[in-house]
């Protein structure tokens, strides 16, 4: 190859080198900036419609301005009780068996694959799902059966917690050395106990923070609430009423014709995202800082 | 135990059998005392402990199953609610249409005329998904790039949690800020430049002004499935042996060589996987579609026209469906959405474990 050729060639991949690197600072920023302008955006139109009255008073009638959606924050508060309920224990319980007991056995492969599957469920799915299982069928000496409530609303919720507890769980219980079980063991302590207070507590910051990953996760879902929680305008007295969600007030409110519930949806956007966000910082925070430095 | 244990084991220590093999029974050997120590009699009077483990492995063995039985009985609530769409408009329901005698337009979806056909759902669907994927995949392939092999390391972890972030935001905001602030802005700017520089193409017409339809929708979809596919190629990439890297850079490469060939080349299963796990998220996604694809069971050929896609019917007719058939038939959609997701996940999971296995996982 002649030197000219030669040259022309390396320039050629220099520039090309350069090109992509530019494209990948591009795509970058390009990924970054919808980031920024919805934070914006909420910030922006959420904070000059947060006032006393939104985290105080009930929706107003159609039409009318002021009110505020203190319903929808309690509904929310208690559709992510119950689904904690539901979810964090069954949850940790299949991540214990997956990381204690079922290590490499066929059975635990199968449940890892299942808690996947069940991960990638679309919520409208899960929606229609607990619409068959517990709004649809009538059971007369099951009273929490037949008619759409927070139970079905929050049971849908804590199926959805399940899967990324379970993983979660299972994923820090193996960062858990041998040697604390074996040293727990040779104590003499049996095993469920060495289990309980010796792994799962050393392991305990990453299961938590796994837990409000879930929880996270799940406080946005919409689509799984439509047809089990349904919402409500007014306060719900019982666990077997509709109840009201923040997700689902925003839905109602961005779909409505009247620019004050508009305003009122971005401002109750803007108080699950910080809700949210606070959740996923603080998971961050504790994880950055080394969930088991002691330990490994 | 007798008393007169301890004064054997002083002579013979090494040749006494152990009394019983329990974890209790390894206690050490109390020495010459004549009374056994305080944490011997605590030790011998908790028992054996073989009941309670017992119940302990049960429960959680009852925790791991219990995951099955939901799936199970998601999967059987969907066919048993579906029978009678399955008997009454079957699996063709899916792609035919019924032909209107005097025009010879195709009759989609018409519940209240007893016309029903997933046809427009399927396709709102599948085009939404695809053009989101066409739209994410170069990004998110250059984030995950550019944070792994370029990126300097003290911007490497906050723009990671950025990116995160952006899948912790609820499909409901992304929703709202698509139909607020997004559709406006394709309508006045984005959707007439289409219009005027792609429109020979028949893909982009301007007969819908809302801004509304399919390349709104895809637009917000892409916005949303790239953090995971951004987080899991990373996640791949890093699986890759520096070994490869260093490799090619010894035989003179560029860094975008490098890249090319020693880590994408590697990396590819396992990046394919990551697009199909993006895809089965757009596949499923309800609320941000519901909201700005227009919701109107129609099919057409322009990206920039309004249709209506499989989960976002679902979350719209099904409360209040007309009649049994409408929403068996809704039931009918969802069991293809979870069967399709179903597929779509395994066979992502898989590509994904082929290339991560052996590798520590990522914090996620």
């Amino acid at each position: 190859m002649s030197t000219a050729a030669f040259q022309l060639r390396s320039k050629i991949r220099a520039v090309t080198d350069h090109a992509v690197t530019g494209l990948a600072i591009l795509a970058t920023i390009l990924v970054i900036l919808p980031l920024a302008v919805i934070f914006a955006e909420l910030v922006y139109k959420g904070a000059s419609s947060l006032d006393w009255n939104f985290f105080t008073k009930i929706p107003a009638p159609e039409g009318e301005t002021g009110g505020g959606m203190a319903n929808a924050i309690v509904g929310s508060a208690v559709l992510l009780g119950l689904a904690s309920l539901i979810g964090v224990p069954i949850g940790i319980g299949s991540g214990v068996y997956l990381a204690e007991f079922g290590r490499g056995t066929k059975f635990a492969n199968a449940v890892r694959f299942t808690a996947d599957v069940l991960n990638g469920v679309p919520s409208i799915v899960m929606g229609l799902a607990a619409y068959a299982l517990i709004v649809a069928p009538h059971i007369s000496f099951l009273p929490f059966l037949g008619h759409f409530s927070a139970f079905s609303g929050g049971i849908a919720l804590g199926i959805m917690m399940i899967p990324t507890v379970c993983r979660s769980t299972e994923e820090m219980l193996l960062m858990v050395p041998h040697v604390v079980r074996e040293a727990a063991l040779g104590l003499g302590v049996p095993n469920w106990r060495s289990v309980l207070s010796i792994t799962v507590k050393t392991a305990s910051p990453g299961i938590i923070t796994g837990c409000m990953l879930a929880f996270a996760r799940v406080a946005g879902e919409t689509a799984p609430l439509l047809f089990t929680a349904l919402g409500n305008q007014f306060w719900s007295t019982s666990l077997n009423e509709p109840i009201a969600a923040l997700p689902l007030q925003i839905y109602i409110y961005a779909n409505s014709p009247y620019e004050d519930q508009h305003r009122m949806a971005w401002a109750g956007a803007l108080v699950l995202i910080v809700l949210i966000v606070l959740a996923v910082s603080l998971v961050r925070y504790v994880t950055s800082r080394g969930v088991l430095k002691g330990a490994s | 135990m007798d008393a007169s244990v301890p004064e054997i084991r002083i002579s013979q220590p090494q040749l006494q059998p152990e009394p019983e093999p329990s974890p209790t029974g390894h206690g050490a050997p109390t020495g010459a005392a004549q009374e056994p120590s305080a944490i011997r009699t605590f030790l011998l009077s908790r028992g054996n402990s073989a009941f309670a483990d017992g119940v302990f492995h049960a429960l959680m063995v009852l925790c791991a199953l219990s995951i099955f039985v939901i799936v199970a009985l998601i999967a059987y609530q969907l066919v048993d609610k579906s029978q009678l769409s399955w008997a009454q408009l079957g699996i063709k329901f899916f792609y035919t249409a019924v032909k209107d005698p005097v025009t010879g337009q195709p009759r989609y979806w018409d519940p209240v005329n007893g016309n029903f056909s997933a046809l427009p759902f399927v396709y709102g669907t599948l085009v939404s998904s695809f053009l989101a994927l066409l739209l994410a995949v170069p990004l998110a392939v250059g984030v995950a790039i550019f944070l792994t092999e370029m990126c300097p390391g003290f911007l490497r972890a906050p723009l990671a949690f950025l990116t995160e972030l952006l899948a912790a935001i609820p499909s409901i905001i992304y929703g709202l800020w698509a139909l607020f602030v997004l559709v406006p802005l394709l309508r006045h700017y984005v959707n007439p430049v289409l219009v005027k520089g792609l429109g020979w193409t028949g893909l982009f017409d301007d007969t819908n002004p809302t801004g509304l339809g399919f390349f709104a929708s895809a637009v917000i979809l892409a916005i949303m499935i790239l953090p995971i596919i951004s987080s899991l190629t990373r996640e791949v990439m890093t699986a890759v042996p520096y070994s490869q890297r260093e490799a090619v850079l010894a035989l003179g490469a560029t860094r975008w060589e490098m890249i090319r060939m020693g880590v994408l080349r590697n990396a590819r299963i396992g990046i394919v996987g990551a697009i199909i796990l993006g895809l089965g998220r757009a596949l499923g996604e309800t609320m941000a579609v519901l909201m700005v694809i227009g919701n109107t069971p129609e099919i057409h050929k322009s990206l920039l026209a309004t249709g209506t896609s499989m989960a976002s019917v679902i979350a719209n007719e099904f409360a209040e469906a007309i009649n049994d058939l409408h929403r068996s038939a809704l039931v009918e959609i969802g069991l293809a959405l979870f069967v399709v997701t179903i597929i779509v996940n395994a066979i992502a999971q898989l590509l994904v474990w082929a290339v991560t296995r052996g590798t520590p996982s990522q914090a996620h």
